[in-house]
């Protein structure tokens, strides 16, 4: 017979109730770069505005860095670690195929209670992240997320590539979702365009160099004039789709957060919106450089902590990446 | 044609690099003489697309050494 199933019911809205981050110890200077690469620090800053940027140390993992993030945004929170539902490690470069981060996570947190796995939708993959909570804690499937951004690219860079060596680096950034009063994360706009999946890929699999040898471990490798062009002519209609979706102007925003990709596309997305003089915008990329998934919520930390955008305000973002692939959605700041 | 693109790109220059408009003529190399890296080469060729309504492909762009290489291709495909 066909049974009749409870269905699931969750919260009316959803919002993010606290963020934390994780910036690892190290700091690396254009200077410790370019012993590597034939480069100058004027050059890297006019081309990316990177100063410096920070690495994990050898013995600091995804799931080591993840864990630290999530456990600062759990206890700003103030959720219970046993009433988490769900785990999202959105991240590309935790060394396992499986077992996921995502559930080592959990276990470190002490979110004995959550499911877990890992989004690999790169440097969209918070954002995805964002989506995907709002509507498990909407749909019923999850009372609290807890979305996390994190990565150690440094470990998949050709540290001798002087048109890549400069621009990546390691970090985490992690929010807690809960049910809401208001609604606070707006509709989540995302698409995929694998015609360009080598935009931004790997020199090989790790199959085939098990197979075939090579002088050099599989690294990132990425086309930048055509992701430049990808991002600077795409982003700021898939922006300008979220704010419609959300029915937000942009003169009620509080906060610019896209991917920090490279300082010149965000100039660039900026200059495109159009945005208003005054509007604080995420720039974290020239202390921090790309941190892939974990740029938004760690660039959203930083300016939150030093008062630069207001809890409560409203913020954009806008993550874009390896795919080639996207997500943006208009959020209310924690 | 050519003198009304011609007067468009340095319009476009100038939004994106800063380049005073005079500066940019036929003859002047977009990276040696206006100081245009491949970044904001790129976003000359978004916004010329844009105003032109031209297929400016990745493959072409790096052909386009001079102002007069741009104004050229956009006139014959425009």
């Amino acid at each position: 017979m066909t049974a009749v199933i409870t269905p699931t019911s969750g919260a009316k809205y959803a919002k993010i109730m606290a963020v934390g981050s994780y910036r690892p110890e190290r700091i690396v200077t254009n200077a410790e770069i370019c012993e590597r690469i034939d480069s100058t620090d004027e050059w890297i800053r006019e081309r990316s505005g990177i100063i410096e940027r920070r690495y994990a140390a050898p013995d600091e993992s995804v799931v080591d860095m993840g864990a630290d993030a999530a456990a600062l945004a759990l206890s700003r929170s103030g959720v219970p670690p046993g009433e988490i539902g769900m785990i999202l490690a959105a991240n590309v470069t935790h060394p396992y195929p499986t077992p996921a981060a995502a559930a080592e996570i959990a276990y470190r947190i002490g979110a004995v209670n959550a499911g877990a796995l890992d989004i690999a939708a790169a440097c969209a993959g918070f954002c995805y992240g964002i989506g995907i909570a709002n509507d498990l804690v909407c749909g019923g499937s999850a009372k609290y997320v807890i979305v996390i951004g994190v990565e150690k690219l440094s470990d998949w860079t050709n540290h001798a590539d002087r048109s890549s060596a400069f621009i990546f680096a390691d970090g985490a950034g992690a929010v807690v979702i809960g049910p809401s009063d208001y609604p606070a994360i707006g509709p989540t706009i995302w698409g995929a365009d694998g015609a360009q999946k080598d935009a931004i890929t790997m020199t090989e699999s790790l199959i085939d160099y098990r197979n075939n040898g090579g002088e050099i471990f599989p690294t990132l490798i990425m086309q930048g004039q055509q992701v430049f062009r990808w991002a600077v002519s795409e982003m700021p209609k898939v922006a300008g789709r979220a704010l419609a979706a959300a029915g937000v102007e942009l003169a009620d925003l509080d906060a610019f957060i896209p991917h920090q990709a490279n300082m010149r596309i965000t100039d660039a997305i900026a200059k495109a919106l159009k945005l208003p003089a005054h509007l604080p915008i995420a720039r974290d990329i020239a202390y921090t450089g790309n941190t892939s998934a974990a740029s938004i919520p760690l660039a959203m930390d930083r300016m939150l902590t030093a008062g630069e955008i207001p809890h409560g305000g409203t913020a954009l973002l806008v993550g874009f990446g390896a795919g080639l692939v996207f997500a943006a959605q208009v959020v209310i700041l924690p | 044609m050519s003198q009304q693109i011609l007067e468009g790109l340095a319009a476009i220059v100038n939004e994106v690099a800063g380049v005073p408009v005079a500066d940019v003529q036929l003859d002047k190399s977009f990276i040696d003489d206006l100081d245009i890296d491949s970044l904001s080469m790129v976003e000359v060729v978004i916004a010329a697309e844009d105003k032109w309504g031209v297929k400016i492909p990745d493959s072409e762009v790096k052909n386009l050494k001079t102002v007069g290489d741009a104004v050229t291709f956009i006139s014959a495909n425009s």
